[in-house]
């Protein structure tokens, strides 16, 4: 994770904590066909007890607004693999920020995010002032660092 | 103007040599590098052909993004065909493409017309994909519009055929999602697909199978690939593409090029006239030029060295019993082999294991056994049997944890150190 300090990793305060389960966005970016980040996601986060909408792999920034304000979910995650993360991360946040119901909605993103694979060229800066809470990533860590951040999100959890 | 004669024939004449076709996965927004990419393929000391693979704003359809992208120098993940004028892609393959070195476009969309109809223009005539294998893993086109969309392009591509001209496509059906799809119904749907181009008019098509997790049943299955083919295919060109490992793959240099050198002695071993290889990057980033080359060359030398096993018969596990049910099952659905799979699909008589498209039923699972073999856990409505009970208890048990091992198996093995390992088949 790129981002790992505790500041980053504590819940918006002014938002409601949900006690038991978050309800939560899972998607693919619009240019990403990947789908086994997704799959694995959407278990990993079941298993920690909470209800995942899993919108699968190249999702239109549209249908992921829709999606989202339709739900107004407790936490939006987004994965992406295919070098496009970057680019495609940052036109998505901005027009989920842009949403008044999604302004404040904790949003997150992590995968391979550029082609160079490292961070060669400041994505995780860009993604982070753009509106993500968090940008995780390719790395070891970033399974448990998810884990304790949708952990922190939501203490009530089942798990 | 044609500058590539024929994909097939080139394909053709060196398995008639004993030379295994060696092919990178290559694609670059800048047309410069596209064309000293294509050059590096070419000079590789390898009998190869070029790839020009696509980015995903084009594959998907999104020119504009592409356009945007490529006008602010922004990094593709692949070389953006309709953002490019004619004549910069024409420079590319200028002195480089020809019967000697045919190139191949690569993308990886559900609606290839716009992309046919540029390749085309560009003077190329060779692709791949297919209404499934193009539809079902990457997004959300349904399959039907998918079934219409390549029907076109593939009566378009048929017709450029012309003296010295046969246009060329490669069904993607062997890869499906990478990993975790057992091979019986790879090899049902590189059949399928291959039908289902050849109904629409080509006369030369390559099938593909996508290495798995255990060598003896990849022999089994591209043995019988090659049987299926023979048999549906007879009035065609045709012949079998094998991929390199195409799921998660070895972190260290040394896995990497382990897991390669298996591909090549398979594929040799099983009578495969060509390889998509793999690079040292492929678990951290998109490969350099230079470690295409490096990967082409290994393939090569591993395949050079390795001999064809005429006499030895694969295993035998009810393999090809198992996709040639599934095969007949969908050819009997509809004379017409879209309409055909169109109906599988929604039937369930096709149904790939974790594919989270719509109109995949989705009750499909495979899991890995302790050897790699692939084992269907749970089989839906498809007109096979599950492999079983013990499976059935690791079908419940599938969790995360269980996914992510599967998911990984093959990079752990070859990222061990561990010379005995995989030494088999």
């Amino acid at each position: 994770m790129s981002v790992g300090n505790a500041p980053v990793l504590a819940p918006r305060p002014h938002r409601p904590v949900p006690a038991r389960r978050l309800s939560i966005v899972l998607t693919g970016t619009a240019s990403d066909a990947h789908t086994w980040n997704l799959v694995f996601l959407q278990l990993l986060l079941e298993e920690a007890g909470h209800d995942v909408v899993n919108l699968g792999p190249c999702v239109p920034d549209e249908v992921v607004v829709a999606s989202c304000v339709r739900r107004t979910p407790d936490l939006i995650v987004v994965s992406s693999v295919n070098g496009h993360g970057g680019t495609d991360g940052l036109r998505l946040i901005r027009v989920l920020r842009e949403q008044r119901a999604l302004a404040d909605v904790p949003t997150i993103i992590g995968g391979k995010l550029g082609v160079a694979g490292h961070d060669a060229v400041g994505h995780t800066g860009r993604l982070l002032r753009a509106g993500f809470d968090v940008v995780f990533a390719d790395d070891s860590r970033a399974v448990a660092t998810l884990r304790q951040y949708v952990g922190v999100l939501c203490p009530g959890a089942d798990r | 103007m044609s500058v590539v004669a024929s994909f097939g024939g080139f394909v053709a004449a060196a398995r008639d040599a004993g030379r295994l076709v060696v092919q990178p996965r290559m694609g670059v927004s800048d047309p410069g590098l596209m064309r000293t990419g294509l050059e590096a393929t070419r000079a590789a000391r390898a009998t190869t052909v070029g790839t020009i693979t696509l980015d995903s704003y084009t594959r998907l359809g999104d020119y504009a993004a592409a356009r945007a992208a490529a006008r602010d120098g922004a990094e593709l993940n692949g070389y953006p065909l309709l953002a490019h004028s004619e004549a910069t892609t024409r420079a590319v393959l200028d002195g480089v493409a020809g019967p000697a070195f045919p190139v191949q476009v690569r993308h990886g969309s559900a609606d290839p017309r716009a992309i046919v109809a540029r390749l085309a223009s560009v003077g190329l005539c060779a692709t791949e994909g297919g209404p499934v294998s193009y539809c079902l893993p990457y997004g959300r086109t349904r399959l039907r519009d998918s079934v219409a969309n390549w029907a076109e392009s593939c009566r378009f591509l048929a017709g450029l055929r012309g003296p010295g001209v046969e246009p060329h496509v490669e069904t993607f059906g062997g890869c499906m999602l990478g990993q975790l799809c057992p091979p019986s119904l790879l090899v049902a749907l590189s059949v399928l697909e291959a039908l289902f181009l050849a109904q629409h008019g080509l006369r030369s098509v390559s099938l593909s199978y996508a290495q798995q997790a255990n060598a003896e049943q990849d022999r089994e299955a591209i043995a019988g690939l090659h049987r299926l083919a023979a048999e549906h295919l007879s009035q065609l060109d045709w012949h079998v593409v094998l991929y390199t490992y195409m799921g998660v793959y070895p972190r260290t240099a040394r896995g990497a090029l382990r897991l390669l050198g298996e591909a090549a002695r398979l594929a040799v071993r099983t009578g495969v006239a060509r390889l998509v290889v793999k690079t040292t990057a492929e678990a951290h980033r998109i490969p350099t030029l230079l470690e295409n080359v490096t990967a082409l060359e290994h393939a090569a030398t591993v395949a050079g060295s390795t001999r064809r096993a005429a006499l030895q018969r694969p295993p035998d596990d009810g393999l090809e019993q198992e996709a040639r049910a599934l095969v007949d099952a969908v050819l009997e659905l509809d004379d017409d082999v879209g309409r055909a799979l169109t109906l599988a699909f929604r039937r369930g008589y096709l149904d790939v294991p974790y594919c989270l498209h719509p109109d995949n039923a989705g009750r499909a699972r495979a899991a890995l056994d302790v050897d790699g073999r692939l084992r269907w856990t749970h089989v839906g409505s498809m007109p096979i049997a599950s492999s079983g009970s013990n499976t059935e208890v690791e079908r419940r048990q599938m969790g995360s944890a269980a996914l992510l091992a599967a998911l990984t198996y093959v990079q752990q093995h070859f990222d061990e150190d561990n010379e005995e390992m995989r030494e088999r088949g």
